[in-house]
């Protein structure tokens, strides 16, 4: 039998910890979203077509208060005729559990291609918004924010 | 109790682009928080939105659980004839809202 | 509960500090009144234009909630809010911002959800609605709307009088593991960073609420909880009698500020 590496203890002492049901004691925190998971999450839906940064423009404030309720505004510069609009617009982000945010189909008929929600941010991070042009482009931006949390909250 | 609250201009001109927006009551559970005995509470939350305008899709959207509780969406389209502007949500648990406004074209 | 004299009272407050501006209750640390801001100047331009937009505020969803309940009979009497005093708009204009108030049957101060509830019981004969439940919260928001734009102004009279120093006599005791009092946070330290966020200065401007970090409307009475467990000091039940004598004070305190409810805070 070789010497365990390293590795393989760690994975064992985590295994004995969650079999005695101390996990919990150790806040042994679940498998989030990685930037990794979110690039994967991005590649599933735009396939291998590049992604080209300009045209979008995603508004989150860079100082967030509260994760709970973050306003947030993805606007596409198009003229949103018949034979130029955005057919899609699509918001990731890269610490939440997981990837993806929120997924809009567009068409002409939206006039402008301009949304507005208020999403969840779970820690600081990078969250991208990526549209989708009627010829098959892919565009997009990024913001970086810094979530922070109210004083004073409720025991759970 | 209130589900919804929707706001649309009540009149438009043919070909004007109208803001609307949408706020729901929910609580969109993300289904990742513990309660307060440490069990993690189930998901519920709304998973798609759909408009139409007249019968025809205007605006899609699937939301995931980091959409805000009480999801708010505002989108944007062009007033093209006077009629009705529907609005649906369907989530998990069955939940399902439907509001429509009406709106009036010049 | 302890009556200060007001002849003790006058003649300690004018050396502790240059700008007494009410001379009669005045006392060293309070912020003086041309200095005062609501939680609404703490927050961030995305979460004031949360509140300030109708269509995106999500307190309203319990207004409108609330204005269906006023329209709706209940109780043995089968009689709604309205069929009493008809519009909200008219009949409600302006009492939210002069609650806590001497309730005229008792002699304590009620806040307007035991204002509701002992209008329940004692008109529509109807079972009171659960503290800090959805009914009563939304009942409360829909008349708290009635109230916005104007200015917070509770009497303070014989009556009210004795319950208003035993408000300040809270928000300056120090309480709990961290041996903290109210008015060391939001009377001499606001504007200053909590745990990275804007210690703002208390004042109850905006209730009942929705909270972000709540993801719900809720009451004031659950923010000051909010702030006792911080403090790691013993919390009272909802309704207790020291939330309303607090509430008086801190709506004093707030005199003449504008109401906002259904405010939106981080």
């Amino acid at each position: 039998m070789t010497v365990p590496t390293r590795r393989q203890i760690l994975i064992s002492a985590v295994a004995l910890i969650g079999g005695t049901g101390m996990s919990s004691l150790l806040a042994i925190k679940p498998t989030w979203a990685t930037p990794a998971m979110m690039r994967a999450a991005i590649r599933k839906v735009i396939g291998e077509a590049p992604l080209r940064k300009g045209k979008v423009r995603l508004d989150l404030p860079p100082l967030i208060e509260n994760g709970n309720a973050v306003p947030m505004t993805v606007s596409v510069d198009s003229p949103m005729t018949e034979a130029d609009y955005v057919k899609a617009i699509h918001v990731f982000n890269e610490k939440n559990p997981q990837p993806n945010v929120l997924s809009i189909r567009l068409g002409p008929r939206a006039g402008k291609a301009a949304i507005s929600s208020r999403i969840r941010l779970a820690d600081s991070q990078t969250v991208t918004a990526i549209a989708e042009m009627s010829d098959g482009s892919f565009w997009s931006d990024e913001a970086d924010v810094v979530v922070t949390l109210a004083a004073c909250v409720e025991g759970i | 109790m209130a589900r919804a609250l929707i706001n649309v201009p009540a009149s438009a001109k043919r070909g004007e682009v109208i803001e609307i927006k949408t706020l729901i009551s929910h609580p969109m559970e993300p289904g990742y928080r513990p309660n307060s005995t440490g069990e993690i509470l189930p998901r519920d939350t709304i998973n798609l939105f759909v408009c139409t305008y007249n019968g025809e899709e205007i605006f899609r959207a699937e939301l995931s659980p980091a959409i805000a509780a009480n999801s708010f969406i505002a989108f944007s389209t062009v007033a093209t004839a006077s009629g009705k502007l529907e609005f649906k949500w369907t989530g998990d648990n069955g939940f399902s809202a439907t509001e429509s406004v009406a709106i009036t074209v010049e | 509960m302890s009556l200060w004299p007001q002849s003790f009272v006058l003649s300690c407050s004018v050396p502790l500090f240059g700008a007494v501006v009410s001379v009669s209750l005045a006392i060293g640390g309070e912020i003086p009144l041309s200095d005062r801001m609501s939680g609404y100047d703490f927050m961030s331009r995305g979460t004031q234009a949360m509140q300030d937009d109708d269509s995106a505020n999500p307190g309203m969803l319990w207004v409108l909630d609330g204005e269906a309940l006023w329209n709706a009979a209940d109780g043995a009497t089968s009689k709604s809010c309205a069929d009493c005093h008809g519009d909200a708009r008219l009949s409600m204009k302006g009492v939210a911002a002069r609650y806590p108030a001497i309730d005229r049957a008792g002699s304590r101060p009620v806040d307007i959800a035991a204002r509701v509830n002992i209008c329940r019981a004692q008109q529509q004969k109807a079972n009171p609605l659960p503290l800090e439940g959805r009914k009563l919260l939304a009942i409360s928001s829909y008349i708290g709307l009635q109230s916005s734009g104007m200015p917070i102004s509770v009497a303070i009279d014989e009556g009210t009088r004795p319950f208003l120093q035993n408000g300040r006599e809270m928000f300056l005791q120090r309480q709990g593991q961290l041996n903290l009092s109210c008015a060391q946070c939001h009377d001499d330290n606001w504007g200053q960073k909590l745990s990275g966020a804007p210690i703002p200065q208390g004042h109850p401007t905006g209730y009942p609420l929705y909270r972000l970090e709540w993801q719900s409307l809720g009451s004031l009475q659950r923010r000051l909880r909010n702030c006792l467990i911080g403090m790691r000091a013993e919390s009272y039940p909802y309704g207790a009698q020291e939330y309303v004598v607090l509430e008086l004070y801190l709506m004093w305190r707030a005199r003449g500020m504008k109401m906002e409810s259904p405010a939106v805070r981080p």
